[in-house]
């Protein structure tokens, strides 16, 4: 009998210890979160610029011993065609890639085993001076008349400052976050411009005008818009707003920052509404009703004292709007088109940092340069969503002391 | 008199504002059951897809989407449970709750491809899982637990003191009066968080996008360590990248109609949890 009883003291102290674990669930995830995205992402300023597997050689007389991921990818694209841009003699670049050797040489003349390849590189690269080559380390040439261009690390200023995003650029990708921040901000901050009034407005009719009956009808409507699935969201604008926007303004496509900042707003609408009105509804009897018997009108009554008064929960409900717009995925990535471009029109193809990530992760080789862009993508989304939901968590805290 | 023109012209606005907001609920809703309808029927909810996705029906999506809920809600309810226990019934008014509930808040406003990264880079990388419906299951589970943590909080804190003094009054312990008092109370508020979650993990997305869904599989996941289709991925598919766009559209819409159906049934029954929960309320 007593064994029982204490084996059941045992188990009772366990499950309270496990309560007592569980508390710290979320706790624990952020900072796994945290640790697994940073980990992941800050490697990237540990690898080399040139892709992995690959070095680029030119030849002993040239006098330029480094170049940055730009100014490579420059030469090849054949933007950049004279040493001279570069700091370099006044020297026609040649642009050489492993597979010009075939072009040279015959197949045969390799070995079996490609073990001649270097020496004909080698070779190439001896004989003209202005040449660039672009080679896998396996068939790196290695003779003093062959110089290796030094690789630097890829550079936090190169990643948070770039211009562009070119993943898959050879022989050295291009990482540079703007656009894809300045997409982010763009398509999130349009989509506020036009949610903020609504969801304000509807916020103000709940809170104030609508019936307890009405009240009744709209609350399931707007937790029913908060439940639809963020994909069928993109579908509908990809088959209903996307033509509709192409038409009625005549532009060659429809997949555009409007498109993508309409969808958005929709959907951080019921987050905007429900903050705001329980705002609004938290203003004290007391002082709607001396403004009113002040003779004040009950419109000028919501804007000269629950506005004024609910202004800390307002805010809160337009920053969690903003945190909801600016981590939205799948909606974002089917309507807005995806050119990885700085936005200059609100009527051209953005992307946005959680579509980019959506994007391309699936293409990214583990521990690839690329891989690691993206995750420090999503340490930048995480840092701004975190500032935003501590800020909302501040915001809101002001009203709460406001009322007690 | 002026002043009474200005309320009817901002009160006029704002009532159309709402209209509007019903206006685009049903027209969604109408537009996707409206295209959809045309689509569903029993062969198209227990077949495979077939010619390419652009006939055929979407049994294995309904099946993995199924298997993803069960699996996250396999673990994320009981900790989330068992996390609004320890904050609500023990840990008292402490900095610590405080420090939780501004984390459960964080994690709550994290967005969901994070936790994909996160998931992947935990479960399926480091852990080794691969992209599986254990790996999947995992980061929709810790993606659900604030909305869980939150739910079960709101339906402790309606259980009156009094039933837990009365308790303690009879003798029980703590523990006792969680077990037999507190949850059985609490318990139709719980449930609703666990409906709510079911809405959440069924349409979710970025999650799985690299930790468990898959492009099309032509068998059903034998096991935990199985990549699965689901209904959203596969809706995402058929709309975007699906092998033939245009013939491919009446599956979309067939697949979206069965998404806003889940999230239908979920808020209804939700919202009748909770309308029977306050009725019983006010009896007592």
């Amino acid at each position: 009998m007593t064994n029982i009883k204490v084996f059941r003291n045992i188990i009772d102290k366990i499950i309270e210890k496990l309560f007592t674990i569980s508390g710290a669930v979320t706790s624990i995830t952020i900072l796994l979160i945290t640790l697994f995205l940073f980990k992941e992402g800050i490697g990237l300023f540990h690898t080399p610029e040139v892709e992995r597997g690959y070095k680029v050689f030119v030849n002993s007389q040239n006098g330029v011993e480094e170049l940055s991921s730009l100014k490579l990818k420059e030469i090849f694209d054949s933007e950049i065609t004279n040493w001279r841009d570069v700091g370099g003699k006044d020297l026609d670049i040649k642009i050489f890639r492993i597979d010009d050797v075939f072009r040279l040489y015959s197949e045969s003349e390799f070995g079996e085993n490609y073990e001649l390849l270097p020496q004909k590189l080698n070779e190439i690269i001896s004989k003209e001076d202005g040449i660039i080559a672009f080679l896998p380390i396996q068939y790196a040439p290695e003779s003093p008349d062959v110089k290796e261009l030094l690789s630097k690390n890829i550079n936090a200023k190169d990643y948070f400052f770039g211009k562009e995003w070119i993943p898959t650029a050879t022989p050295a990708p291009l990482f540079g976050v703007l656009p894809l921040v300045l997409g982010t901000l763009l398509v999130s901050i349009m989509a506020l411009v036009m949610a903020v009034p609504l969801g304000l407005g509807v916020a103000i009719y709940l809170s104030e005008l609508a019936g307890e009956n009405q009240r009744k009808l709209m609350k399931p409507i707007i937790e029913l818009l908060a439940g639809i699935p963020s994909v069928v969201y993109g579908f509908f604008g990809l088959v209903v707003i996307v033509p509709f926007v192409q038409k009625t303004l005549q532009i060659p496509v429809g997949e555009t920052a409007f498109t993508g900042s309409v969808v958005l707003a929709i959907m951080s609408l019921p987050t905007i509404i429900s903050v705001a009105e329980d705002a609004m509804r938290n203003t004290p009897r007391s002082m709607r009703e001396a403004s009113l018997a002040l003779g004040a009108t009950k419109w000028q009554t919501v804007y000269k004292v629950i506005i004024p008064y609910a202004k800390s929960g307002i805010s809160a409900a337009v920053v969690l709007g903003i945190g909801r717009a600016i981590g939205e995925t799948m909606a974002v990535m089917m309507v807005t088109g995806n050119a990885a471009v700085i936005p200059v029109s609100i009527f051209e193809s953005v992307r946005t940092i959680p579509a980019t990530i959506a994007a391309e992760l699936g293409e990214a080789p583990t521990g690839d340069a690329h891989y690691q862009a993206l995750f420090l993508l999503g340490c930048i989304l995480f840092v701004f969503t975190m500032i935003i939901s501590i800020s909302a968590e501040f915001i809101s805290k002001k009203q709460y002391n406001k009322a007690s | 008199m002026s002043k009474k023109v200005n309320q009817i012209i901002a009160f006029t606005i704002f009532r159309i504002f709402g209209l509007l907001v019903v206006a685009i609920l049903f027209g969604i809703l109408g537009f996707i059951v409206f295209n959809g309808i045309k689509v569903v029927n029993w062969e198209f909810l227990t077949t495979f897809p077939k010619d390419g996705m652009t006939s055929g029906g979407i049994f294995p999506a309904i099946v993995g989407t199924f298997y993803l809920i069960i699996g996250s809600l396999i673990f994320a309810f009981p900790l989330g449970v068992m996390s609004a226990i320890y904050t609500n019934e023990y840990a008292g008014n402490s900095w610590i709750v405080k420090f939780i509930r501004i984390m459960t808040n964080n994690l709550a406003s994290i967005p969901s491809i994070v936790f994909g990264l996160f998931g992947m880079s935990l479960f399926v990388n480091k852990l080794n899982f691969g992209d599986s419906i254990l790996a999947g299951s995992l980061t929709l589970g810790l993606l659900t637990l604030p909305l869980i943590i939150r739910t079960t909080e709101e339906a402790l804190k309606a259980v009156p003191d009094g039933y837990r003094t009365g308790s303690y009054a009879l003798g029980a312990t703590k523990l006792q009066t969680i077990k037999r008092v507190v949850l059985p109370t609490a318990f139709p508020n719980i449930i609703t968080g666990l409906i709510l979650s079911v809405g959440r993990v069924s349409g979710e997305t970025a999650p799985i996008l690299f930790t468990a869904a898959a492009y099309f599989l032509p068998k059903l996941p034998s096991g935990i360590f199985d990549q699965v289709m689901a209904l959203p991925y596969h809706l995402y598919v058929l709309a975007t990248n699906g092998t033939d766009l245009e013939a491919s559209r009446p599956m979309a819409y067939g697949t979206a109609l069965v998404l806003i159906v889940i999230v239908l049934i979920v808020n209804l029954l939700a919202s009748f949890l909770r309308g029977k929960l306050e009725k019983n309320k006010k009896n007592t």
